[in-house]
């Protein structure tokens, strides 16, 4: 009957996707820009790029930031793939509803009070600021996240499988191994992936707890753009939508790769 | 259980009777076992005996408590009471990985990230089986199964039947004391599950292997069991082998679950040795059954006839007992049998089914038609719960 999408549906799309992306266009193509003036255009070059690498300050957050997003994804993975194993094998015991919320709760607490409990948490322990509170900090960020990945993988898994490993003689920890970490395998990757992108971009959180030393790439990045906007500020930050967007595309191609074989 | 010698009941394997034998040894032994989930009882103090190199069935509907005492033996539910012991030795306290029973899950349970050698050698690995010595069992196994180009494919390439011979040679490989089957055919379609209930039953007697299996299908439990326990509600209903279930059934529930029955309520008038009889208003002639039980006169009982003990008569035969008279409601022909829904003058349908012997009936029963039915004292059981 209907061919195609009406002119409404097309209107609405280019409507959504163009608040979406037109910023984050605009910003990659002002990255390429000859002039130093932000916002005129001086034709294309790459020279911004290229200082960009000789900018000691911003290559030293871009570390920092890699490092924090890698220590607190892998932890994030680690207790989250626990705590979604605990919800769903450990079948009804009593909590197990608040416990599920309470995993799900910081999905949709604002920030700042994340940041904030963070701080006091850190301060009233008496925990210096720097590298190891942001990386604990964006742990308790992203951890939920993780659980949620993880667990729908779980939903979906057959436990018979695991019960079979153990009928034919493996020991619990023997079958979980040979059998449940293959077959949830592209599901913790994707959390991992998950985690990590969402600690990298991280602003709010992390100009809550890290101190000095551990300055972050988006914190520079803010801090900078304070004191008006550099078109190296553009480049770094085309570079990090890039890092994101790889990280994204990875997790959604997991997803994808988990649903087609369909034992 | 009620056994009839007269009656000369049971055909397969005559010969293979170890429960009959006072002296043998079971190789399964369940002691009054029970297990409670919350507050529901799910089996209710069972005690069963399974032989070695028996094909034995539990058979009920759903939520019976069957898998449950199937589990119980693998190792992934513990009794709340009771003793399980296999070859004389208590399984109490042994995990799963420890007992030499292997099971055949109902989703087959194939590893998916594995090839079909690669699962079926599964279980030898954990034995620590030297690698060569894995390699031959695995192709042993895959010629039994008749698997033997696909021993690279992965489960997803696999069609159900195929994917069922696999979670078979993989139970299979590590030679375990005992064979458990979860419903292993209900997935199956139906030409392929006839097809694999003989293969089932050909492999379990050249192995010599013992099997139970787990089904709520009567038909599966018939053709490959050597024994079947009916379960209801956490309990045993009857133990026999299939024909004593179905031709002797201890309950209307026994005969009502195998096969289809008609039920008679009526009162006992005479117990007279052999014979009883007793009084149904919907048999004017009175109602007469061979019992070797007694049944006390003046008390409620069911006479209980399969449809196809049931004559179907055009012409009234003579007057007499185990004589009803009605009118055709429905038939339906089903190729092999025809089944003829009789309705009495009291309003209630009986079943009667004929085999269709020959291609061409020279009076064919018709819709509306007027019958009479009849059936031989020796065809009809007395029950009396």
């Amino acid at each position: 009957m209907r061919r195609g999408p009406s002119a409404f549906n097309i209107a609405a799309i280019t409507l959504g996707m163009g608040f979406l992306y037109l910023p984050i266009l605009l910003l990659v193509i002002y990255s390429f820009n000859a002039s130093r003036l932000v916002t005129v255009w001086g034709g294309f070059s790459t020279r911004w790029y290229a200082s960009l690498f000789q900018n000691e300050q911003l290559l030293a957050a871009a570390w920092v930031t890699l490092r924090v997003a890698f220590v607190s994804a892998t932890l994030a993975t680690v207790l989250g793939a626990l705590a979604a194993l605990g919800l769903v094998r450990a079948g009804r015991f009593r909590g197990r509803t608040l416990f599920s919320s309470m995993t799900y709760a910081p999905l949709v607490m604002p920030e700042v009070i994340l940041g904030l409990s963070l701080l006091l948490l850190f301060v009233s322990v008496g925990l210096p600021r720097g590298f190891w509170t942001v990386t604990i900090a964006h742990t308790t960020l992203t951890l939920c996240y993780a659980t949620v990945v993880v667990q729908a993988r779980l939903v979906s898994f057959d436990e018979a499988l695991e019960e079979a490993a153990r009928d034919l003689g493996a020991p619990p920890w023997k079958a979980f191994v040979l059998v449940t970490l293959p077959n949830i395998a592209p599901a913790v990757a994707a959390a991992w992936m998950l985690a990590f992108t969402l600690s990298l971009d991280d602003l709010v959180i992390a100009s809550f707890t890290s101190g000095p030393g551990a300055t972050t790439l988006p914190i520079r990045i803010y801090s900078a753009v304070r004191l008006g906007v550099s078109p190296e500020i553009n480049a770094i930050s085309t570079l990090l939508i890039g890092l994101v967007a790889t990280g994204v595309i990875a997790v959604y191609l997991l997803n994808m790769r988990r649903r087609t074989p369909g034992a | 259980m009620n056994a009839k010698p007269r009656l000369n009941i049971g055909a397969v394997r005559s010969s293979f009777a170890p429960w009959a034998d006072a002296s043998a040894k079971p190789l399964v032994r369940f002691e009054a076992v029970t297990k409670r989930f919350g507050g529901e009882t799910a089996v209710d103090a069972v005690s069963l005996d399974i032989y070695e190199g028996e094909f034995f069935a539990l058979l009920g509907p759903s939520g019976c408590g069957k898998t449950t005492l199937m589990r119980m033996l693998a190792g992934f539910e513990t009794p709340d009471a009771g003793r399980i012991t296999l070859a004389g030795q208590d399984l109490a306290g042994q995990p799963p990985h420890l007992r030499p029973v292997n099971m055949m899950f109902q989703s087959y349970a194939l590893f998916p990230h594995l090839s079909v050698a690669q699962n079926i050698a599964f279980g030898l690995r954990q034995q620590k089986k030297p690698k060569d010595e894995v390699a031959a069992r695995v192709d042993e196994m895959l010629a039994l199964v008749r698997l033997e180009g696909l021993a690279h494919r992965k489960p997803h390439q696999l069609s159900g039947g195929q994917r069922q011979r696999v979670a078979l040679a993989r139970a299979i490989a590590p030679k375990p004391k005992m064979l458990l089957l979860d419903e292993p055919l209900g997935a199956l379609d139906r030409k392929l599950r006839e097809e694999t209930q003989f293969e089932l039953m050909a492999l379990q007697q050249r192995l010599g292997m013992t099997f139970l299996i787990v089904t709520h299908d009567q038909e599966e439990a018939m053709i490959t069991a050597d024994r079947i326990a009916v379960m209801r509600a956490g309990q045993l209903a009857q133990i026999g082998r299939p024909a004593e279930v179905y031709e002797a059934p201890n309950s209307r529930y026994v005969a009502d679950f195998i096969g289809d029955v008609n039920l008679f309520e009526a009162r006992v008038t005479e117990d007279g040795g052999d014979i009883i009889r007793l009084m149904s208003p919907e048999a004017p002639d009175g109602l007469e059954a061979i019992e070797d039980d007694e049944v006390p006169v003046g008390s409620t009982a069911w006479l209980a006839v399969r449809p196809e003990k049931m004559r179907v008569h055009l012409d009234p035969p003579p007057p007499g007992p185990n004589r009803l008279e009605g009118q055709v409601a429905d038939i339906g022909y089903l190729g092999d049998w025809t089944t003829y829904l009789v309705e009495l003058p009291g309003g209630r349908t009986i079943r009667a089914a004929r085999a269709n012997a020959s291609r061409v009936v020279e009076r064919p029963v018709d819709w509306d038609d007027k019958v009479w039915l009849t059936f031989a004292p020796d065809s009809a059981v007395v029950l009396t719960r």
